[in-house]
């Protein structure tokens, strides 16, 4: 059971085309919200009962940021979707943008229809030219169709979808910070509260939600709340897209139901390379913590099952490592990515990643003291929980997590000026 | 916000609080110290310092106080294990990256960095790696750059984009190559762009002029108003050994709030300019020879006695209340009626009796609309400018009838660029759209006045504001038909329901008109006074060349009056060409007085330093003049006295912006090309003009031509060539700038300025040609 949703039309040949897209129920959902089959208020209440939780990363019920907004506020209000996926491991929205591009668009459509928007905008990632090119292709077939524009099939609405391509910064997706950019400055996270749904984009009532959120509307609403909700387990609603990546023979973005096992993910993606062992799972993407492999074996992929295991599903981005790896050089090159790519803007994030950078880098280059493993959980501690935005988590908690499972690896390294994996110790 | 009280617990103490009030604004109320960093008043809220975190009971992790709301019931600990962890946290991550130059830093001392490590730093940090290193940009004369110190704050970015309105510094580069600067390596040219140096909480941004001059601790602080504009700020000014080192803002809310502008931070340092008088002196045979003040004052008195009622004067509007007072004294005692103070004032037709703002200073920042009326208000009067821009940022229209399209730090909510001569026309074209009626002359200007889009958008944005203003400026002033143009902008005020006020420009311009520094019966104003050669002139604290409306006559004029005695701090070479003594007098922070701004506030000041030399506080000179000449009532003991008489006499009339009739309207017609002399900001005075960092900022200081590019054109004239500027005969050649800022036919040609000494009236006939 699996390309329920998102990836319900991969099977297809350019599945991309508005064609292809409306031979599949394609715009059925949006034709019928337009056409009253269910109010603004109905539609929020199926996605709410959908159990649809936020698949960018933090999880929050989709129906419940959408609740924030009323269409009778006055003046204007924006959709945001977040395709920046800026988080290492994480390629499951490019592919949505590549092969279903038109079920994030009448995703976006409906978003924007419910709370009465005057525009919605697609922050794609920088580097995501193709996928950028195909999605604004599928604009066009969708402008030429009457889904966007004036007057939207008749209904009086008018709405349009623009996008806005970044230039890099893994910082754009965080979503205050990708306002910014929309807006023409600097990257930088807000300070929160206020929220997006009352000081958003251009300082209006926003919604922002990922990708695969988006692009799981027309589904829900087409195949029910109830259809979604079941596919995946209690407080998990629906499938997932889980990128997997790392020592698996077959990488690939999966669309699994939640709840899923990680033992028959991981036989879809090909099991570990080279019939290794498999030592550890970053399963949510750079920032989560990590889980030893024999624990994760145990796991199902949902955001329980994860959570109650010390990290979290995150934006679904599966790192498989075998017992190949050296966790200190693992650290020290997340730690490298997290230095670089704080914004700079509140003291322990810009300050904190550097420092926390460097010891990792020169235990991992034998240069570690004795005193720097307690260094290293108290800068860490020292980060997060600090900072605007959750960068500063991010960068401390897989700092946290490789300490807490695999402490005698860094120190091996510290003892011994050289790496426990290559010793074969 | 609403005004919903709460009540909040901060360690242990019961605190009430307005609902939404963040909660650094109610610690620091209840004078509960919070540290930070980031966090400034008058700036939006960053929460990018994190130095402010507490411990909020119910919330899973400490909160920045400058950003976190009160909500009623809330608890908080600012001094908890969490809290207190979560401030040395920050600290030392602050620390990690600073460079710890204390002992070679300007700040030292006086750094919010240091005070703050001292409670909440380690004496060791834990950080052995190498530290950031920040290359530094030349930001101008006025700022002294050292970013490595710098530790990210961005006050000095919100100021920019929030207060000065101009945004020349801002952040670039992500996580520790963040870092804060111009981008393009240009100037930092805001007129108040001092004050960052202010909120800098560290050494990163320091005062160039006194860089490395003093440490903070050998200073003492004293207090005084800035001289340099009718605003009157408060300063604090920062002493050594008798010298002014620098000059900081002082806080009130009334006036200037907490901000000042470059003028008044940094023209202390005329104070030891070269030309500072520090010794009687005497002309003799074309020479000038140092002279003992008793025989100085004996020869000054000689003089005044032979010219008796035909002695003339002439006074600066920034000279002290007590001073003026004084001068009118002596002149009155002499029967002499020939006084006055509006040296830069080219029409007398009309006046009115004590020309103000008309609305208090904070009043300014609520206005819905405001008409200005010839004026570079941003440049003349930054901190008026300041609270417009505020009112134009909360939806105000602030409009000008000017001749020339200055930049202003806001949109403007309409504007009238047209040429000196043309202004009464169009003042009058909003007057008909506003449906002035009037009888006699002006009615009939009014009504012959023609209408167009712009004049009409203007007044129906006046009539529509609530609260509005009509102010006229420094250059209606020197408007060969100011009582006209005063008469318009007052009726418009009338029938728009608008406050009608005036922009004086100097910092007891007010104070003058009050102790009735003008002409009395029969007496001469100043164009009179220096256009007819008279026996005998006292100057106060003027310097003819650059403070008068048409220096050029006032020199020739002077030169041929018998004997001009001058009451000044400096003795330049201008002064020394038309003076035939000179009584040194004692410059800003040298003497005590009192200054009544534009507002029309009573501000009172003590001396913090000696005068320099031989210079004697002015009232001192005067009193002594007044008993040498045996007149009655000079003989007070000190300037307390003075004062209390002052303060008696005037008792309580203030601003007076009512007007008399013009009579005569037949407006001034130009033969030609006109020039528009305005005095650039670091001109305005003495001690200015001698601000050597003040002269390098890129403001005019010496003559200089714009022409837009069709009168370039006609005159085949190119961009930056040079051209021959003639006025009243003479003529100077000067550069030519070409700019579209400039209306037709007309030169803007900024007086005050090297070279400009040679010219005619600000405002006038001009010719032009090629050099």
């Amino acid at each position: 059971m699996a390309n329920e949703v998102c990836f319900r039309t991969l099977h297809r040949d350019r599945s991309w085309t508005l064609d292809v897209y409306e031979s599949e129920g394609g715009y059925e959902a949006l034709k019928k919200v337009l056409a009253g089959d269910w109010s603004p208020a109905e539609v929020v209440d199926l996605v709410k009962r959908s159990g649809l939780r936020g698949r960018g990363g933090a999880g929050f019920p989709t129906g419940i940021k959408w609740s924030f907004i009323s269409r009778d506020m006055p003046g204007d209000k924006y959709i945001v979707c977040n395709s920046d996926e800026g988080e290492p491991g994480t390629f499951k929205d490019r592919d949505i943008l590549r092969y279903n591009p038109h079920a994030l668009i009448e995703g976006m459509i409906i978003a924007g229809y419910v709370i009465d928007a005057v525009a919605g905008y697609n922050y794609i990632r920088g580097e995501f030219w193709e996928p950028y090119e195909r999605f604004e292709a599928a604009l066009d077939e969708a402008r030429q169709a009457g889904y966007l524009g004036k007057d939207i099939l008749g209904s009086g609405y008018d709405y349009d979808l623009h996008t806005h391509l970044g230039a890099g910064a893994y910082i754009c997706g965080e979503e205050t910070a990708l306002l910014e950019s929309i807006e023409g400055k600097k990257g930088q996270p807000r300070f929160k509260p206020p929220f997006p749904a009352q000081f958003g984009l251009f300082g209006r009532p926003t919604i922002i939600n990922n990708t695969e959120s988006l692009a799981s509307i027309p589904d829900i609403l087409r195949q029910g709340a109830d259809w979604f909700r079941e596919l995946g387990v209690e407080n998990s609603g629906g499938s997932k897209l889980f990128s997997v990546s790392g020592n698996v023979n077959r990488p690939g973005n999966f669309e699994v139901p939640l709840g899923t096992p990680f033992a028959e993910l991981l036989e879809m993606a090909g099991g570990v390379t080279k019939g290794r062992k498999l030592k550890a799972v970053i399963p949510g993407g750079s920032s989560a913590p990590v889980i030893p492999g024999d624990q994760m074996m145990d796991l199902n992929m949902d955001y329980d099952s994860i959570q109650n295991a010390g990290s979290m599903l995150g934006s679904g981005a599966v790192i498989v490592m075998d017992d190949s790896n050296c966790m200190v050089k693992v650290l020290d090159r997340m730690s490298y990515f997290y230095h670089e790519e704080s914004c700079g803007q509140c003291t322990p994030c810009r300050e904190g990643t550097g420092w926390l950078y460097r010891v990792v880098h020169r235990i991992e280059t034998g240069r570690g003291r004795q005193e720097d493993l307690a260094l290293l959980d108290d800068v860490a501690a020292r980060i997060a929980g600090r900072t605007i935005c959750a960068l500063g988590d991010a960068a401390a908690m897989p700092v946290q997590g490789m300490l807490k499972h695999y402490r005698d690896e860094f120190q091996y390294h510290i003892d011994h000026k050289k790496c426990m994996v290559g010793a074969g110790g | 916000m609403s005004d919903k009280k709460v009540t909040i617990e901060v360690d242990g103490r019961k605190l009430e609080a307005t609902a939404g009030q963040m909660l650094i604004e109610v610690t620091d109320a209840a004078g509960i110290e919070v540290p930070r960093f980031c966090y400034h008043k008058k700036l939006s809220i960053a929460a990018n310092c994190r130095m402010c975190l507490v411990e909020v009971e119910k919330a899973p992790k400490p909160l920045p106080a400058c950003a976190t709301p009160v909500m009623d019931g809330m608890v908080v600990k600012t001094r908890s294990p969490l809290a207190i962890q979560a401030q040395q946290g920050t600290m030392e991550f602050l620390l990690i990256n600073h460079p710890l130059d204390c002992p070679i830093c300007d700040q030292g001392g006086e750094c919010e960095l240091q005070d703050v490590a001292i409670g909440y730093g380690d004496d060791a940090s834990r950080y052995v790696e190498v530290k950031r290193v920040v290359k530094d940009e030349d930001i101008g004369p006025l700022i002294e750059t050292e970013m490595t110190r710098c530790i990210h704050c961005t006050r000095c970015v919100r100021f920019g984009a929030e207060i000065a309105g101009i945004r020349e510094l801002g952040a670039t580069g992500r996580g520790e190559h963040m870092r804060i600067g111009t981008y393009v390596g240009t100037t930092v040219t805001s007129e108040m762009s001092g004050n960052v140096i202010d909120l800098c909480p560290v050494g990163a941004l320091t005062a160039k002029p006194s860089r490395y001059q003093a440490r903070a601790w050998e200073l003492t602080q004293t207090n005084a108003i800035a001289p340099h504009d009718s605003v009157g700020s408060n300063v604090h000014l920062h002493l050594r050994r008798g010298q002014v080192m620098r000059a900081v803002p002082a806080d009130n809310e009334a006036i200037n709030e907490t901000w000042i502008s470059d003028r008044d931070r940094f023209a202390y340092q005329g104070l030891s300019a070269g030309d500072r008088a520090t010794q009687p002196l005497v002309k003799e045979n074309g020479g000038w020879r140092p002279i003992e003040w008793s025989d100085a004052l004996a020869l000054a008195v000689e003089k005044l006695r032979d010219a008796r009622a035909e002695a003339n004067a002439l006074a600066a509007p920034h000279a002290t209340l007590e001073e003026l007072f004084l001068l009118r004294k002596l002149m009155a005692g002499l029967d002499a009626p020939s006084l006055d103070y509006r040296l830069r004032q080219a029409d007398f037709r009309a006046t009115s009796a004590v020309p103000g703002y008309g609305l208090s200073i904070a009043d300014i920042e609520r206005l819905d609309a405001a008409l200005l009326v010839g004026s570079n208000l941003r440049k003349d009067l930054p901190i008026i400018n300041h609270r417009l821009r505020k009112a134009a940022l909360n939806g105000g229209d602030v409009m000008v009838l000017n001749p020339v399209d200055y930049e202003f730090n806001y949109p403007l909510g309409g504007a009238l660029i047209t040429s000196p001569s043309n202004m009464v026309a169009s003042l009058a074209g909003i007057a008909r759209a506003v449906g002035v009626s009037a009888d006699g002359a002006i009615g009939e200007l009014i009504d012959g006045a023609a209408e167009n889009d712009e004049t009409n958008r203007l007044a129906a944005r006046l009539t529509a504001a609530d609260k509005a203003w009509v102010a006229v400026g420094a250059l209606a002033e020197a408007h060969p038909d100011y009582a006209v143009l005063q008469a318009i902008a007052s009726a418009i005020a009338e029938a728009s329901g608008a406050v009608f006020g005036f922009l004086p420009m100097a910092s007891n311009s007010v104070g003058a008109a009050l102790v009735g520094c003008v002409p009395s019966d029969g007496g001469l104003d100043a164009v009179q006074q220096l256009s007819q050669p008279g026996k005998t002139s006292i100057l106060l604290d003027i310097e003819p060349a650059q403070d008068c409306l048409n220096p050029a006559q006032a020199m020739r004029t002077l030169d041929e009056t018998a004997f001009v005695i001058a009451i000044s701090s400096f003795a330049s070479d201008s002064l020394k060409a038309c003076a035939d003594l000179i009584l040194p007098m004692a410059a800003f922070a040298e003497t005590s007085g009192t200054f009544i701004n534009g507002e029309g506030v009573w501000q009172r000041f003590d001396g913090c330093v000696r005068p320099l030399g031989e210079a004697r506080p002015g009232w001192k000179i005067l009193r002594v003049l007044g008993t040498m000449l045996e007149l009655d009532g000079f003989d007070y003991e000190s300037p307390a006295q003075v004062h209390d008489e002052v303060r008696a006499m005037i008792g309580d009339r203030g601003i007076d912006n009512s007007l008399d009739d013009p009579g005569d309207v037949e407006p001034w017609r130009p033969k030609g090309m006109q020039r528009i002399g305005d005095v650039p900001i670091y001109r305005i005075d003495a001690l200015t003009r001698r601000a050597t960092a003040l002269q390098q900022t890129g403001e005019p200081v010496s003559a200089l031509a714009c022409i837009n590019a069709a009168l370039a054109k006609r005159l085949r004239i190119a961009d930056r060539g040079q051209v021959k500027v003639g006025q009243g005969g003479k003529s100077v050649v000067m550069a030519v700038r070409v700019s579209e800022r400039v209306p037709n036919d007309t030169v803007w040609c900024p007086a005050a300025v090297d070279g400009s000494e040679l010219l005619g009236p600000q405002i006038g006939d001009i010719t032009l040609e090629k050099a």
